[in-house]
């Protein structure tokens, strides 16, 4: 489904259901230099069990058009005018990494558009080494590489996809380097630049889920301490010897703490 | 920046895809001859065949045994993923028939296995689907014949059996150009040789029979995808319509948006191995798994021997020539140094100077060699393309391929290279008296 946002044609994943205003929906908003695709399971399982699921490309990603969003509170708007753009007053907004940013911080400036936020690999400050920006600033490959090592379990860097013949480091690494030119870059840099978001914790007024990886380098269940303390009503799930790509690690998992969730 | 740990390929051929067995603590992968597999519950059986959860349902669409084989072969090429086939010929036509119905085109070197080119010679014509086969080095004569209703360049990373190289850098660019993936056939090199996505390819296959599993036991194919070929893509626009637009056989599913990177995967398997049924066996992927388990070393061994066959034969007066693209005199030479820079593979063939009696005598006059159609076993192996492989090949085409009466394929194996060389020796010896 394609929905016009600010002029901007978007591109969401529905898991090929027509939107059904009586039925609750769900916005999944993905990571840095990522697409909708990283919630196939879990988007597809939920549009056939009576949500209107929409997993978006944000701009400057994937399908949809423009450049990518400069920060977490630029892409929490924008999740409000998708809303507006698909005539859908309230929904939940799972998010991944920088997309649990922008879930968090859309929950806190939109409360009346956002009923429930899960936060897939959230921590908080989302910080990003100087190496890791400087490497992705320049669209050097070694940014992805690092990225897919630190994304993933030890275990996992070794295969294991409950996907059928899936290769989980090469598929990893494909859909990171289909990202446009300096998407990468803008996605980290609104990642580290992010400074909102025990405030935005006390503001939200909804349920939250938090999902950690026991084994999440990129965002350490650690770093998700200050959310959870702060958060007003929480759940948290954390999945053992699970890193930061746990849709793809643990798909069953994140499906059954969503599905419990929403 | 400096480039992140990641695990290397001697390590990958041991342990990709691979882990101990949790509830056994087997360390050898299990096999798994089930034919179904139990569901948790209701609501699990009906996420597991609408592709909302992860997992196995039935063997022949996928197998807990054959998928650690298809994600180490994925690992080892740097691919997104694979799927194991019942042959090299099952892979082949799966990628055809998921790229393309009635009415598609395929561009093909003519340096192809006899049985690639039976099938898209004679037995895709008969569904509808034509090929063009040109020569592998002319680049010009590769876009020539490209079609609007070309869906796929297809080729073999060595050329069956003169050991065109194909460059694919300049054929996949090519490919790209025009909005088509390029399918490499990668049976002769292994990604132990040559990695093809390193160097522009989108689709790999292998006769796993071959080299990957290594010992000649069994009968297999892998399909893997690079997952670099956007089927959206402007050029590609409208020409990938089992990718692109809904599947009625499977809830109006549009596969490229399900899967970015795996679109092809998906349709190929929840199509092709799901209709075709062209799976592989779970004790045939654990024979394979075994094999892989040591392809550096044997591959190592098995380019070693060759290079020291070639340097022997090449000496030979009876040899007219040998084929082999490490040496000067081989058309491939600079660019086989260039993709090929580990060797060019333990098959390949030379020409008799003699009659078509003193090739029998030769052949026949072997100890070690076993005289069979198969290549890339542990043991070494001889035939005559011209009576075998390539019998139905029109000798025009067999002209053009490099193949001639004289012509002998050898496969070498890893036996002591000195041995090798003596039955050789022993064998010309005969042929020089017939």
């Amino acid at each position: 489904m394609r929905v016009d946002v600010d002029g901007r044609e978007v591109y969401c994943y529905t898991g090929a259901r027509s939107p059904d205003p009586a039925r609750p929906s769900v916005v999944f908003v993905h990571g840095a230099a990522n697409d909708h695709s990283v919630f196939a399971l879990q988007s597809r399982y939920l549009a056939h069990h009576g949500r209107n699921v929409m997993a978006v490309d944000l701009p400057g990603h994937g399908r949809s058009a423009g450049a990518p969003l400069e920060s977490v509170e630029a892409i929490a708007d924008w999740i409000a005018g998708l809303l507006d753009g698909s005539g859908i007053a309230r929904a939940a907004v799972v998010g991944h990494s920088l997309g649990a940013l922008a879930a968090l911080e859309a929950a806190s400036r939109h409360p009346d558009r956002v009923e429930r936020i899960a936060l897939l690999g959230p921590a908080f400050p989302m910080a990003v080494s100087d190496a890791l920006l400087d490497a992705a600033r320049v669209d050097d490959h070694a940014a992805l590489e690092l990225i897919a090592v630190w994304s993933h379990s030890a275990g996992k860097q070794l295969g294991g996809h409950p996907v059928p013949g899936m290769w989980m480091m090469g598929s990893a690494l494909r859909l990171m380097e289909r990202s446009r030119p300096g998407a990468l870059y803008v996605d980290l840099r609104a990642c580290n630049g992010y400074t909102n978001g025990l405030a935005a914790a006390a503001a939200v007024r909804c349920p939250a889920l938090l999902v950690l990886g026991a084994r999440d380098l990129m965002a350490p269940p650690r770093a998700a301490q200050g959310l959870i303390a702060t958060l007003a009503e929480k759940r948290v799930v954390t999945l053992a010897d699970c890193g930061h790509a746990m849709m793809a690690e643990q798909p069953d998992a994140v499906l059954d703490a969503l599905a419990a969730f929403l | 920046m400096s480039r992140p740990r990641t695990h290397r390929f001697d390590t990958l051929s041991l342990h990709a895809g691979a882990r101990p067995d949790p509830s056994t603590g087997a360390r050898a992968t299990p096999i798994h001859p089930s034919a179904s597999f139990v569901f948790p519950d209701a609501d699990h059986a009906a996420a597991l065949f609408n592709m909302e959860r992860a997992g196995h349902v039935y063997s022949r669409i996928s197998n807990p045994t054959c998928a650690v084989l298809e994600e180490r072969v994925a690992a080892l090429e740097g691919g997104v993923g694979a799927i194991a086939t019942a042959s090299g010929q099952a892979a082949l036509h799966l990628a055809i028939v998921t790229l393309m119905g009635s009415g598609g085109h395929v561009v093909a070197s003519r340096a192809l296995y006899g049985g690639s080119h039976n099938l898209l010679g004679y037995t895709l014509p008969r569904f509808g689907i034509e090929t063009t086969f040109v020569d592998p080095r002319d680049l010009d004569a590769w876009r020539a014949a490209i079609r609007p209703q070309t869906r796929l360049l297809f080729g073999e990373t060595l050329g069956n059996p003169g050991l065109d190289v194909l460059d694919v850098p300049r054929v996949a660019a090519l490919a790209h150009e025009h909005g088509v993936p390029l399918l490499v056939d990668s049976t002769f090199t292994t990604p132990w040789l040559m990695r093809p996505f390193d160097h522009g390819a989108d689709l790999v296959f292998h006769s796993a029979t071959k080299f990957l599993s290594g010992h000649g036991v069994v009968i297999g194919g892998v399909l893997v995808d690079a997952g670099t070929f956007d089927w959206d893509a402007p050029a590609a626009r409208g020409k990938f319509p089992t990718l692109t637009e809904p599947y009625a056989g499977f809830h109006d599913m549009v596969f490229a948006e399900e899967s970015t990177t795996a679109a092809f995967l998906l349709r190929a398997r929840r199509e092709g191995i799901r209709d075709f049924g062209a799976c592989m066996a779970p004790a045939t992927a654990w024979q394979i798994l075994q094999g892989i388990e040591t392809l550096p070393v044997r591959m190592q061994r098995h380019v070693e021997n060759a290079r020291r066959v070639v340097e022997f034969l090449a000496g030979q007066p009876l040899v007219q020539s040998v084929r082999y693209p490490e040496r000067p005199d081989h058309p491939d030479h600079a660019l086989a140094a260039r993709l090929l820079p580990r060797g060019c593979g333990a098959v390949f063939s030379f020409d008799l100077a003699g009659t078509r009696e003193q090739g029998r005598r030769f052949i026949e006059s072997l100890r070690i060699f076993s005289h069979l159609a198969n290549v890339g076993d542990a043991k070494s192996l001889v035939i005559h393309p011209a009576s075998t492989t390539h019998f139905r090949v029109p000798a025009a085409d067999l002209a053009r391929a490099g193949i001639g009466e004289g012509t002998i394929r050898l496969s070498i194996g890893l036996e002591d290279a000195d041995d090798l060389v003596e039955d050789l020796s022993r064998a010309l010896h005969a042929a020089g008296k017939a």
